[in-house]
């Protein structure tokens, strides 16, 4: 169920701009610096963009970390 | 509307800065349908009439700068402009798509105003401008006119440049073709270009983007403001590869699609259309002729002399204020300090009776060259510091400084000024006046090691004018009159 964490770790060091991010599923917004309500946004839209899926309206309020976030975008893509 | 203006006013008053200010897109859902343009109580028909206001009031006010975000947002379609997801989670309007479309012209405005939009347009010939190669197929053979439809799409590429030119910006050729006969397609009786209005050609067999810095220095701009268009990616890579200063949009190699590639990347954003634009092209086609005559002269001063230059030195007022600040910020090469100064900033200049500032204007015999230099200065006590000293890269070499320093003095002395303090600061585009205030008599007091910046100061109580090639008209009420 992991294999999409390599490519969002990328996609977070991305975009927190912090190349030695480490991420797991147990990471989420108290736990790496910087993410706030805009870094959100740019991480939700590059999930999107690079693993070709949309979030539905409400889908990721409940997302508790990584891992939530990682078994969404796996389901999404599966069910394409 | 009130509210805007007073919104506006505030602005100028609290931080004095250019302000921009978007217009509105049309609202995404036309609830009256098509009538929601035309009743009383459409939002479609109060958003037209709002951006019409918006409109009028940006013309008025030099320091409101409009972002034509209706414009924007039909280019990118409105369907394709309003994410409500986006909005509803996160109170942003527009899709992603959107957002980048408003950043690429809000940066385009930005660079406006610091007078880095692009300049000069850099074209190909075979495939670019016509279709055909002219050196294999003949001048009779390209591809031009209004016979097919590839035709058409030259002609109109070949429009689109043209008015391009009409507004301002420069036109060059730089093409892997023997010279006479590239010229040849120019002639073409459906060439909408003719060979006058390039300001600079190349064809010839070297590297482009040799020939490109060659094009540079000819017309005295920096590479950073060209744009290269051609449809050999090999060309366009060899170019960005030399000189990553250079736009290169990819333009593929379909003419019909060429103007509208190269317009999403807004290179050429303006934010007034002043008659220094209109009539840019003509200046440098002057400058051209100049070049001619000075070679028929032994003696440099002989050939300043049949210039006739006349100058028109005078203290800042209401009339320049734009193009003064507008200079400030295009000017690159001849500028001593760099230092960028807003319309509002230069204003505050002239009531503040600490600072004297003068500008410059230059005609001769070819022609009139505008408002080309400006000086400012601040004075502390028996001394004055002068923040500014910058001239137009278009008169070089015509002892136009020379006339500024006897009108600055004059001024200065004016003021029981004593010491004149000039300032050097290396950018990597000024060197060309790392010796100005050598040149003008001033003594080296300081130098930066680390930075090259240099301090220089002139004695002025027992300084005469220098001026001699240059005709100074006469003063009258502290103004120059013809």
């Amino acid at each position: 169920m992991d294999s999409l964490l390599p490519e969002v770790q990328e996609i977070f060091r991305a975009v927190f701009d912090q190349p030695g991010l480490i991420i797991t599923r147990e990471s989420n917004a108290s736990t790496v610096d910087d993410w706030d309500s805009l870094t959100h946004i740019n991480l939700v839209t590059a999930i999107e963009k690079s693993f070709k899926i949309k979030f539905a309206l409400g889908e990721l309020q409940e997302l508790k970390n990584v891992g939530d976030l990682l078994d969404l975008a796996q389901t999404k893509m599966a069910a394409k | 509307m009130n509210r805007y203006r007073s919104i506006w006013t505030s602005i100028g008053e609290a931080v004095g800065c250019q302000i921009v200010q978007n217009n509105f897109e049309l609202p995404c859902n036309a609830i009256l349908g098509n009538l929601d343009a035309i009743s009383p109580g459409g939002a479609t028909r109060f958003i037209n009439e709002l951006n019409r206001c918006f409109a009028l009031e940006a013309t008025a006010n030099p320091r409101l700068t409009l972002q034509d975000l209706s414009s924007i947002s039909a280019r990118v379609g409105l369907n394709q402009w309003f994410d409500p997801e986006r909005w509803l989670s996160y109170k942003i309007a527009n899709t992603v798509e959107g957002s980048f479309a408003i950043a690429t012209s809000l940066a385009a405005l930005v660079r406006a105003m610091y007078g880095r939009a692009r300049k000069v347009l850099v074209l190909d010939l075979d495939n670019t401008l016509w279709g055909g190669v002219i050196g294999d197929d003949g001048p009779d053979k390209i591809v031009l006119g209004r016979e097919t439809p590839i035709a058409e799409a030259y002609t109109a590429f070949q429009e689109y440049c043209l008015s391009l030119r009409q507004r301002g910006v420069l036109l060059a050729v730089c093409s892997k073709n023997d010279e006479a006969v590239a010229k040849q397609g120019f002639a073409h009786p459906d060439s909408v270009l003719k060979l006058e209005h390039f300001s600079a050609f190349k064809a010839n067999w070297e590297p482009k983007h040799e020939n490109i810095l060659a094009i540079a220095q000819e017309l005295n701009l920096g590479v950073d403001s060209f744009v290269f268009v051609d449809d050999n990616p090999a060309e366009r890579a060899i170019v960005e590869a030399q000189i990553p200063s250079v736009a290169v949009p990819d333009v593929g190699n379909e003419v019909a699609k060429y103007a509208s590639i190269i317009e999403v990347q807004r290179y050429f954003e303006l934010l007034s259309l002043g008659k220094e634009d209109l009539t840019r092209a003509k200046l440098y086609e002057q400058n051209a002729q100049r070049a001619h005559l000075e070679q028929r002269f032994a003696n440099y001063g002989e050939y300043l002399d049949s210039l006739e230059m006349t100058a028109e030195i005078g203290a800042f007022n209401a009339t320049y204020m734009e193009r003064i600040a507008q200079l400030t910020n295009k000017s690159n090469q001849f500028n001593l300090t760099t230092r960028r100064y807003t319309l509002a900033e230069i204003e505050s200049t002239v009531n503040d009776g600490r600072h004297i500032g003068i500008y410059g204007k230059l005609a001769d015999r070819f022609g009139d060259n505008g408002l080309i230099s400006v000086v400012l200065g601040s004075v502390q006590g028996l001394e004055l510091h002068l923040d500014l000293w910058l001239m137009s890269c278009r008169v070089p070499k015509r002892e136009m400084e020379i006339a500024m320093l006897d009108g600055l003095v004059e001024r200065a002395k004016e003021r029981n000024i004593e010491l004149v303090i000039g300032y050097y600061l290396p950018t990597a585009k000024n060197g060309m006046v790392a010796n100005h205030y050598e040149k003008l008599g001033f003594t080296l007091t300081s130098k930066d090691e680390a930075t090259g910046a240099t301090t220089w100061s002139l004695d002025i109580k027992t300084y005469a004018d220098r001026s001699r090639h240059i005709r100074i008209l006469e003063r009258v009420h502290g103004q120059p009159v013809a």
